[in-house]
């Protein structure tokens, strides 16, 4: 499959009233047609704020740089002007929150439709008919009366739907969904991840899905990468980092999840909590809360290192992560 | 020891509802949000609520602790019914009686110091400590709860999200309850946090004797912590077991429905797995559906789940179950 989406070397910079915090640093990473890349981490993981610099959507004090090639162009430092040619209609991104990405104050068609008016030039009685087929893509019941309705009027679960209906409606090459399903209720949620299979497959949409569940992950993601502290410490393909992860911040999330199926004793988390960006540990920055440090890690930062054929990590412990031994 | 058959908290046919308001003149909507809850609670169990956004979940934990009056009902303590005490008899159970929230910093003065947030509960519950005491209390159950006692002069906005979650149940435990209703109390945390925080309320609660009543959306966590587990839908309770019967075998089809949804973070188990799609979303609570709330989505619903709720039957082994078709229906088909 073709990369739609290269991204290298990608910083992103936030200016404070006296000091300047990193908050994402040398990302790289390449997106193909119709896959799922699922981005994990926690707060503060830089998780959001690379898609938001990809976007041009960062807070006026924060800056991007380094190279999103969507095709032949880099998104990164493209004026808001120039990057309204690619937002919404080959790259689009949707938020945990729909009800603060939909205007209150206009109807469901009418805003959807100003995206086809817009990007395509449809004449509004066409938009309209693309906006109502779409809702029913998207699993909207009723879409002729749902688009004369205002957001309040709809739930939450179909307030989302309504948001990927209106990232969709220019079958965008890449669709950022940033926490997509947290504020729904779990059979709301299995609707919508069910949805995204659906739209990779059937529109070859490219999809980054950025989460902390990793129960989300395990269900629709081909591939994950892990960040912590800004920067990404192990990426590859999904079933190879849940069943085999070598980093130790990847084995001891996997150890934090309840897992539904079955009940442990005792979960395992990690001790500590995580760095503030600006207060960055030297050397590793997630050896302050690793139970397999030693000397090296106190002192220089790992890079990010192929292993093996599919992936990478940023760690440099080589033996076996066996838990029970160091715990 | 405990003795562990003792029934701590009884609740008796209780009913809650809001009227929401339609305008000045027009009569108010009658939002039923708890209709006919019974259940009890035993000395040291955890018993896990669960549902949707809206099932009244909240509601239930608020009307146990007299945060809300129920409309009718009873809820007893020890045997004393205390849906009708006076405020200032209230007040003396309190101390046997705590909450833990979800939004941990939303819930912390953040003009007082962290030993004053935890202190304040002892001023009004048990006003003979004096001061020393009460110090000396607060740096005890800061230390119980995984905080450095010199933190006890900062202020909440120097926390994070978890430590500031110790310190709401730090507040929690000063007065030393006898039971814990813990409203959503890690569903605003990252995930290695949230390990720690259930970690840290299963060592209190195993150490201190505690009984806990654990509110969550998250089934995952739910069953993690619970000994057992009590299912709500639209105010009315659906099923209530053991946590591994109602996990491993559900009699409900809404449980199963709830189940099927929950995530697994296993990518082959995951794959395997289908998901039994919940047709539509759950009823308004204004206009609930006649007979059993649930048919309007339930794949085995037929003409006659319209026609009365269905009761709250007692299985044997003392599991409960209401839905009058759970003895002819399959739930688990063989793989």
């Amino acid at each position: 499959m073709a990369d739609v989406l290269v991204v290298d070397d990608l910083d992103v910079t936030f200016q404070l009233h006296n000091s300047e915090v990193k908050a994402v640093s040398d990302l790289d990473f390449a997106l193909a047609e119709g896959e799922t890349l699922a981005v994990v981490g926690e707060s503060g993981s830089g998780k959001s704020q690379a898609f938001l610099s990809i976007m041009g959507l960062l807070a006026k004090n924060g800056k991007g740089s380094g190279r999103a090639m969507l095709g032949d162009t880099n998104l990164i430092g493209l004026s808001p002007g120039e990057l309204d040619r690619y937002r919404g209609k080959d790259i689009a991104m949707i938020f945990q929150d729909p009800m603060t990405s939909l205007n209150p104050a206009l109807r469901i068609r009418t805003q959807l439709g100003e995206v086809l008016v817009r990007h395509q030039g449809y004449d509004r009685e066409r938009a309209n008919r693309a906006v109502i087929e779409m809702l029913e893509r998207v699993g909207i019941p009723e879409p002729v009366k749902r688009a004369s309705a205002y957001p309040h009027e709809l739930s939450g679960g179909m307030r989302q739907r309504v948001m990927i209906a209106m990232a969709l409606l220019c079958r965008p090459k890449v669709l950022i969904a940033d926490e997509p399903t947290t504020a729904l209720d779990v059979t709301v949620q299995a609707q919508m991840l069910d949805l995204f299979k659906t739209l990779t497959n059937d529109f070859g949409t490219a999809l980054v899905l950025i989460t902390h569940d990793l129960g989300v992950v395990a269900g629709v993601a081909d591939r994950m990468m892990v960040m912590y502290g800004g920067r990404c410490i192990e990426k590859g393909p999904t079933d190879t980092l849940f069943y085999d992860p070598r980093h130790p911040y990847t084995l001891g999330l996997l150890h934090s999840t309840p897992n539904v199926d079955k009940r442990a004793a005792r979960l395992d988390p990690i001790q500590g909590l995580p760095p503030s960006l600006e207060h960055l540990p030297r050397g590793c920055a997630f050896h302050p809360r690793c139970a397999f440090r030693f000397d090296r890690c106190f002192e220089e930062r790992p890079p990010l290192l192929p292993v093996e054929d599919v992936r990478e990590k940023a760690c440099w412990y080589q033996g076996e992560l066996n838990y029970e031994e160091v715990a | 020891m405990l003795d562990r058959t003792e029934d701590l908290l009884k609740v008796e046919n209780l009913y809650k509802n809001f009227s929401i308001s339609a305008g000045l003149f027009a009569k108010p909507f009658e939002l039923r949000a708890l209709q006919d809850i019974s259940f009890t609670v035993k000395r040291g169990e955890t018993l896990g609520i669960v549902g949707e956004s809206g099932c009244g979940k909240s509601t239930l934990g608020r009307c146990i602790l007299q945060l809300l009056t129920p409309d009718q009902g009873r809820v007893l303590w020890l045997g004393q019914d205390i849906s009708r005490l006076p405020e200032a008899e209230m007040r003396k159970k309190r101390r046997d009686l705590q909450i833990i929230f979800q939004d941990p910093l939303a819930s912390l003065n953040p003009r007082m110091t962290v030993g004053e947030i935890i202190a304040d509960p002892l001023k009004t519950l048990m006003p003979e400590i004096d001061a020393k005491g009460r110090r000396d209390r607060v740096i005890r159950t800061m230390e119980a709860v995984g905080l450095l006692p010199e933190m006890i002069n900062r202020y909440p906005h120097e926390f994070s999200g978890g430590q500031a979650q110790r310190i709401g149940i730090a507040r929690a435990l000063i007065s030393e309850p006898k039971l814990i209703v813990c409203d959503e109390p890690v569903s605003a945390l990252d995930v290695s946090i949230q390990a720690q925080i259930l970690n840290l309320l299963s060592d209190l609660k195993e150490r201190l004797g505690l009984t806990l009543i654990f509110i969550s959306h998250n089934l995952s966590v739910v069953r993690h912590v619970s000994d057992r587990i009590l299912v709500l839908y639209l105010g009315r309770i659906v099923e209530l077991a053991d946590g591994d019967d109602l996990y491993d075998d559900p009699k409900h089809p809404y449980t199963r429905a709830l189940l099927t949804a929950v995530p697994i973070p296993d990518p082959k188990r995951a794959r395997q797995r289908t998901i039994e799609g919940l047709v539509g979303e759950i009823p308004s609570p204004i206009n609930q559906p006649s007979g059993c709330t649930f048919r309007t989505r339930c794949r085995f619903a037929e003409a006659r789940c319209a026609d009365k709720v269905p009761p709250l039957e007692t299985l044997p082994g003392g599991r409960r179950v209401a839905c009058i078709r759970w003895q002819e229906i399959d739930l688990n088909p063989g793989p």
